[in-house]
């Protein structure tokens, strides 16, 4: 575990950045209106478990102080989330999409948007989890060997099939900010595209495929992602931000279920 | 001190997860763009907010809310609840499960107005549209859609129809829609199914399509147990645009009202006049 002076190197370190916020930038008010924009953005959840824990349900809260705690944790981390975001993630994504536009080279920004796909999905824990109950399905289906071995390759190649799928749709949708192609047209051949691979496709890996397109975009690529879009499109010119900057995460949600059905035909 | 060891735990992991998309980063920025990072003090200490903020929501979340929600989802699908007092029937009703469909639509809407991914892009795009889109009111549209989705998936799954068919109606709808939204707003709706359902929404939700099919006589949780997700990655998109539609016919009647009140006082103002003038 942890050593002891490791912990008060870091637990100094947190101070300082606590203190460097609150004081040297003199923006004690602004952590403190986002501290409660964060309340107000967990208070439906509060209600809910609340309304259902004693009205439905009837039953006193369980351990009360773990659960204060633990709310506690969750708005103050929601808070410095968001501060982070526009300090940091937000900038970078955009900075970068500036640098590239003006390098003008086109291969080096779609090897960019393909290892930010593929890279940031590959190793995204809610995919892995996501995997491997899907290779237990497959296992407990007869579809693979009912062997760990066999399982675990399974799991592997769904996953290394979905961050290839979504490192593809970065790069078309880099692409078509580039050209300037509308974004319907492109989903909707990708809706029709899932319709007609759903009608052949074997029905175990439908809903593994289906919800694969959901659990691909992590907190932290969805910032990036949405930053380098608008970057882009803002710094390219005839492009607008709003109809072009968009769209990147829809792609890195859709192309998933199609790799998945293929792959599942594949391994049939 | 417990508590900070398990924190510092999550940092961990958070920095271990997070560490490919930061070495891409670096990797292209050093070695590619050639240019150091613009305001670079900042944007490290941006990186090291969120890494701070998404440890301790998640410490958070895990303390509080997912052994809640997930208990909470449990009793809800027992039998126990549901044929609560009454002998059990061999065939289920779908009606039986009204408190799952009301639990399943408050939780999909209030974990999607938690959800971070989603407020960094309703901030994004209040920020580029200029304040045109505003971000709590594309919030609550997702989150509507998220509700009415993961409520539907949840009817599906006592049901026990196949998913595809509902799935292929939600694109027609979507299709439809398209043709007739303002084509501002269809990037960030079609963007919005995606980012929904992330940290808050994903272990909930699954832990309420586990239990329902677990509960529910001839399911199966492997297999009708997935599904929920892309239930709430579909909805919002036709959320979103429902919403931007019903904006524009409002926008739409009102000026028209405005016309009318103003073509009426130049028509009384004539009135006047040709009273006047004889």
């Amino acid at each position: 575990m942890f050593h002891l002076y490791s912990i008060k190197v870091i637990a100094l370190i947190i101070l300082r950045i606590i203190f460097i916020t609150f004081f040297m930038n003199n923006q004690f008010f602004v952590f403190f209106k986002a501290l409660l924009g964060s309340c107000k953005d967990l208070l439906p959840i509060i209600l809910v478990i609340a309304f259902f824990q004693f009205a439905v349900l009837q039953q006193p809260m369980p351990n009360v102080g773990d659960i204060l705690v633990g709310l506690v944790l969750v708005i103050l981390g929601l808070t410095f989330f968001i501060y982070g975001l526009e300090m940091g993630l937000f900038p970078i994504g955009e900075s970068m999409a500036q640098a590239f536009a003006k390098k003008g080279s086109i291969s080096w920004l779609l090897t960019f948007a393909f290892c930010l796909g593929f890279g940031t999905t590959v190793a995204e824990p809610s995919l892995i989890a996501v995997a491997k109950e899907a290779a237990i399905v497959a296992a407990s289906g007869g579809i693979i060997a009912d062997t760990i071995e066999s399982q675990r390759s399974y799991a592997n190649g769904l996953r290394f099939t979905v961050a290839f799928a979504v490192g593809f749709a970065i790069v078309v949708g880099v692409l078509r900010i580039l050209r300037g192609w509308p974004i319907q047209y492109l989903i909707l051949g990708g809706y029709v595209v899932v319709v007609l691979i759903t009608m052949i496709a074997p029905s175990w890996i439908i809903g593994i495929a289906y919800d694969s397109g959901g659990v691909t975009t992590s907190t932290i690529t969805v910032p990036l992602v949405t930053a380098l879009g608008v970057g882009l499109a803002s710094s390219i010119k005839g492009r607008n931000p709003m109809i072009d900057g968009f769209g990147l995460i829809a792609f890195a949600s859709l192309t998933p279920m199609i790799f998945v059905m293929i792959y599942g035909m594949v391994i049939n | 001190m417990e508590l900070f060891f398990e924190f510092l735990t999550t940092l961990k992991n958070t920095v271990v997860d997070v560490l490919p998309i930061l070495s891409i980063i670096l990797g292209f920025q050093l070695l590619v763009i050639r240019k150091p990072i613009p305001h670079v003090k900042q944007v490290g200490f941006g990186f090291i907010y969120v890494l701070i903020g998404l440890a301790l929501f998640l410490l958070g979340l895990e303390k509080a809310l997912f052994p809640l929600g997930k208990m909470m989802a449990e009793q809800l699908t027992a039998p126990e609840f549901i044929h609560a007092g009454e002998e059990v029937l061999t065939a289920i009703h779908w009606s039986d499960y009204t408190w799952v469909y009301i639990f399943a639509a408050a939780i999909g809407f209030s974990t999607t107005i938690a959800e971070p991914s989603l407020i960094a892009v309703a901030i994004k795009a209040e920020e580029v549209s200029g304040g045109a889109i505003n971000s709590n009111s594309l919030r609550i549209s997702v989150a509507i859609g998220v509700a009415v989705g993961i409520a539907l998936g949840s009817y599906r799954i006592v049901v026990g129809h196949p998913i595809h068919y509902y799935i292929i109606a939600g694109y027609v709808i979507v299709v439809i829609q398209t043709f007739f939204c303002p084509k501002l707003i269809v990037p960030l709706a079609y963007d919005s199914g995606g980012v929904t359902t992330s940290t808050v929404t994903v272990p909930l939700v699954a832990a309420l399509g586990l239990g329902l099919a677990s509960t529910i006589p001839g399911r199966s949780p492997l297999i009708d147990g997935f599904g929920l997700i892309a239930f709430a990655s579909l909805f919002p998109i036709i959320s979103v645009m429902g919403y931007t539609q019903l904006a524009e016919i409002k926008s739409k009647i009102v000026t028209k009202k405005l016309e009318k009140r103003s073509k009426d006082k130049i028509h009384k103002r004539n009135l006047n006049k040709n009273n006047k003038t004889p």
